[in-house]
């Protein structure tokens, strides 16, 4: 009961991070029919930025504003890269969507390329305060540390982005602009803002994810292909959700990381099985799409 | 300036279609003018050209400014409101979130607003999408009212609605029409006598008349141009 509860507990987790991963993708999907590919790049931008800033600051054990000005950097770094690319590369190609798909691709090809290149293609551990690898026991149970700090962040990124979405003049623009673009500037809204926008809060919301997903779940090590894999789940996650709802990517990120979980462990334990935790992923997905083709919650945010 | 909005040799392709093909006329100030013609001629097609919704060559004059290749919203903030034909209210957001998104102008008109549709402060906070057709129309129209804007763009404005709330719609078109230029795309012919002063008539992608509201009394007329019997 104790592993089960642990297990649970992890795959909230988990579950946190690809909502913050998934969160971006469907609202940039949603607003702007743009399958963001360079998601995954900005997660590990985001990563690295972490490193980059852990690394120059006085390494004290235990000290919080390590892991504070690291989280700041790599929510910084992730949402000026997805700033400067929305700028740069992707509003030159308005209404070519399949170019812009094109772009996002080949921009997280070349910029991974040039992390390789930077530093190696090694993983590099980035310094996090001792407590952090920690757990804590409650009724006997193991829930590690840097979990709290993933399901935390999850917990506090939906509610805010909900509010945000629900009770602010650029929310409202952006929901308005997932269901109906070409009417939201016929009223004499500038969407292209709201755009750039939607693409930095993504870029935040992503660096966020590749920081935690290494505190979290990749032993502090930071690589410059990490964001990639992650990006795998975040799209099934953002598919199965329903294109363009935040609620839909809460519920199949969680979904998603708990199935991942469970599988892995009382079945991948098995010889043979070991990747039956993607499998099930991508079964479930098969399941949702012939069931419910448009996803769990589809297109409202 | 007499015209609120002039099209030059406007051309519109969509998807290989040749769907406009060099559209000509003038709306001038004040009162309203329809566009006529019967289905898939290109009236929606022309409304959607001025606010630059689908990309277009040519020339397209509004209130003054060269529109051509202009962004929407820039277009829209000249001072145009639109009612597209399928009312395209934001179903998830609330009836007060569709107007507050729809606010262009320092002090929007909500007092006016609301004394035409009543029912819309009543159901502020309902969302768009579990209205009925009348009630999306009241808000979509309401959002092309609330600015005061000089030009109105009305796509059909009757499509799908019991022949009492048509009347009702008519009435306030109408007394928009005090104030502001209205182009009016509309296949009801009883709407058009009662708002219309003038007609422009379309057919593949061109325009073949242009005239008086009067024209219309005219039955073979009517059915030659139109395909409609006249006695709407």
């Amino acid at each position: 009961m104790s592993t089960f509860l642990s297990l649970t507990f992890s795959g909230l987790a988990l579950g946190g991070i690809y909502f913050l991963a998934a969160s971006g993708l469907t609202l940039i999907f949603g607003l702007m029919g743009i399958l963001n590919f360079a998601q995954g790049l900005f997660m590990t931008l985001g990563a690295y930025a972490g490193y980059e800033i852990a690394l120059r600051l006085p390494a004290s054990p235990g000290a919080p504003m390590i892991l504070i000005l690291s989280t700041i950097g790599a929510i910084l770094g992730g949402a000026l890269a997805a700033g400067i690319t929305e700028v740069l590369l992707i509003r030159p190609l308005y209404g070519r969507p399949l170019d812009q798909m094109l772009v996002t691709i080949g921009l997280d090809l070349a910029i991974v390329a040039l992390l390789e290149g930077i530093f190696g293609s090694n993983e590099v551990a980035i310094s996090v305060p001792l407590w952090v690898n920690g757990a804590t026991y409650v009724g006997g149970v193991e829930l590690p540390n840097a979990a709290f700090l993933a399901l935390g962040a999850g917990v506090i990124v939906f509610v805010g982005l909900e509010t945000f979405l629900r009770r602010t003049r650029y929310g409202i623009i952006i929901r308005a602009g997932v269901e109906n673009r070409g009417m939201v500037s016929a009223l004499g809204v500038n969407v292209g803002r709201a755009f750039t926008l939607v693409f930095v809060i993504g870029g935040a919301m992503a660096g966020l994810a590749g920081l935690l997903n290494t505190i979290a779940f990749n032993s502090d090590f930071v690589s410059p292909l990490q964001g990639d894999s992650l990006l795998i789940y975040s799209f099934i996650v953002v598919v199965i959700g329903g294109l363009g709802s935040i609620r839909g990517a809460a519920v199949a990120a969680v979904g998603i990381a708990l199935l991942q979980l469970y599988t892995n462990y009382y079945i991948g334990s098995h010889p043979g099985w070991a990747q039956v935790g993607n499998f099930s992923v991508v079964l479930l997905l098969a399941i949702v799409l012939s069931v419910r083709p448009r996803g769990l919650f589809a297109s409202v945010v | 300036m007499t015209n609120a909005l002039e099209l030059n040799d406007v051309h519109v392709t969509i998807a290989g279609s040749h769907v406009l093909q060099g559209v000509t006329f003038e709306v001038p100030k004040g009162g309203v003018t329809a566009l006529l013609g019967r289905n898939g001629v290109g009236k929606t097609t022309t409304l959607r050209a001025v606010l630059g919704l689908v990309p277009s060559t040519g020339g397209i004059r509004l209130l003054d400014h060269d529109v051509s290749g202009l962004a929407t919203h820039r277009i829209a903030r000249l001072g145009v409101a639109y009612v597209p034909e399928d009312r395209d209210v934001f179903a998830g957001l609330t009836v007060n979130q569709n107007l507050r998104l729809a606010e262009g102008v320092e002090k929007p008109r909500y007092d006016e607003v609301y004394a035409l549709f009543p029912e819309l402060k009543v159901r502020g906070k309902q969302l768009a999408g579990t209205l009925s057709g009348g009630q999306q129309q009241m808000l979509s129209i309401a959002r092309a009212l609330l600015n005061g804007w000089p030009l109105l763009l009305v796509d059909e404005p009757s499509k799908g609605l019991a022949p009492k709330i048509i009347g009702e719609f008519a009435t306030v078109l109408e007394r928009a029409a005090e104030d502001a230029t209205v182009l009016l795309v509309e296949q009801n012919l009883g709407v058009v006598r009662r708002l219309a002063q003038r007609i422009v008539i379309l057919d593949h992608g061109e325009v073949v008349h242009i005239g008086d509201a009067a024209d219309l009394n005219d039955e073979k007329f009517v059915r030659r141009l139109l395909g409609v019997a006249g006695a709407a």
